[in-house]
């Protein structure tokens, strides 16, 4: 940022702390329940919709098991965090990728998923990654 | 820490929030109310029953904005505004009103 | 011997190691994401249709529902609960996990 014209320069500043949009991908690809991984990154992404950033969620590996339908984790005594993924829209993150070949290799068809989402091919889903500003690993 | 209603003894946490969702019913939620100085009006108790609405939905306790557009939704513009929300509930409509509806402190409350 | 896996079979090899050591009339019970391998559908499903007429294996039931794979276990694959588990550990003389 140039130094000349202090006034300016601050408007700048705040333009540039407030404004600027990054893209944040969160990419999930562990199964829901045996680790705390889909869990944890979940409630991250809950608190980055916090700072209106452009945020979307990939799942492929095991990671496509975090959206099955029909979680029912009573018999286990664990919190059933799978009706939370359909909280999302509401804290406007509607960006949802699911990794088509991960879904094949498992079984799973699109209308098994709790909630609304883009399946795309794993070619495509690269792309994607690629267009990121900020890549999470989860 | 604990907090008694009517000869019964029940869990909470250092700030006051219920540690067993289940504990919940209506006159724990005016209990804790009382506690934070404030009588529960049909205004107050509609939202609180929003909350535990959301909650049995998302199992979450929505974030601040996403509390405020939901009741916005739902029950009008006119209550869907942080004004209203704060004027109901001074220490912020989803901390504090989550106290009071049992729920756990809002994820996304940073 | 009564083999126990946790791992699923997509993410780890955990499963096909454990088989290609489970001898003839041994059990194998799938846990926690080991139970996506009993999954009809999946990729593998044609490995665990292998073992099936070497080896008994069963799957923990409260796992499966809590991933929402209730009803779509592969035939042969003999769903137990917590307590059928114990059973498998006390009938077996020895047992392993194949963490």
């Amino acid at each position: 940022m140039s130094e000349q014209g202090g006034e300016k320069g601050g408007m700048d500043l705040e333009e540039e702390t407030s404004g600027v949009v990054k893209k944040f991908m969160f990419v999930n690809r562990k199964a829901p329940h045996g680790t705390i991984y889909a869990l944890e990154a979940l409630e991250v992404v809950l608190i980055s919709a916090a700072f209106d950033q452009d945020v979307s969620l990939a799942f492929l590996d095991d990671g496509v098991y975090q959206l099955a339908k029909g979680q029912d984790t009573k018999p286990i005594e664990v919190k059933n965090f799978s009706p939370t993924y359909r909280a999302l829209e509401g804290y406007d993150i509607e960006k949802l990728y699911v990794e088509r070949e991960s879904l094949e290799a498992r079984g799973l068809t699109e209308d098994q998923l709790i909630v609304p989402v883009e399946v795309m091919s794993g070619e495509e889903l690269a792309r994607r990654m690629e267009e990121q500003d900020v890549v999470i690993g989860c | 820490m604990a907090i008694e209603v009517a000869d019964k003894t029940y869990e909470t946490d250092e700030e006051g929030y219920l540690v067993n969702l289940s504990d919940w019913s209506e006159d724990v939620a005016n209990h804790i109310a009382k506690s934070e100085n404030i009588d529960l009006s049909p205004n107050h108790w509609e939202v609180v029953n929003f909350l535990r609405e959301y909650y049995s939905e998302f199992q979450i306790a929505p974030a601040v904005r996403v509390l405020t557009k939901a009741i916005g939704k739902k029950l009008g513009p006119d209550k869907g505004n942080s004004k209203y929300l704060y004027e109901l509930f001074p220490y912020g409509p989803a901390k504090q009103a989550c106290k009071i509806a049992g729920l756990p402190k809002p994820t996304g409350c940073v | 011997m009564l083999h126990i896996v946790n791992k699923s079979p997509y993410e780890r090899t955990a499963l096909a190691s454990c088989l290609a050591h489970a001898t003839k009339g041994s059990a194998v019970i799938l846990i926690e994401d080991a139970v996506y391998a009993a999954v009809k559908g999946g990729a593998a499903e044609a490995e665990l249709k292998l073992a099936l007429g070497r080896v008994e294996v069963y799957a923990l039931g409260p796992d499966i529902e809590a991933r929402g794979m209730k009803g779509r276990v592969i035939e042969g694959v003999k769903v137990v609960d917590y307590g059928g588990f114990v059973d498998l550990a006390a009938e077996h003389r020895t047992n392993q996990s194949w963490l």
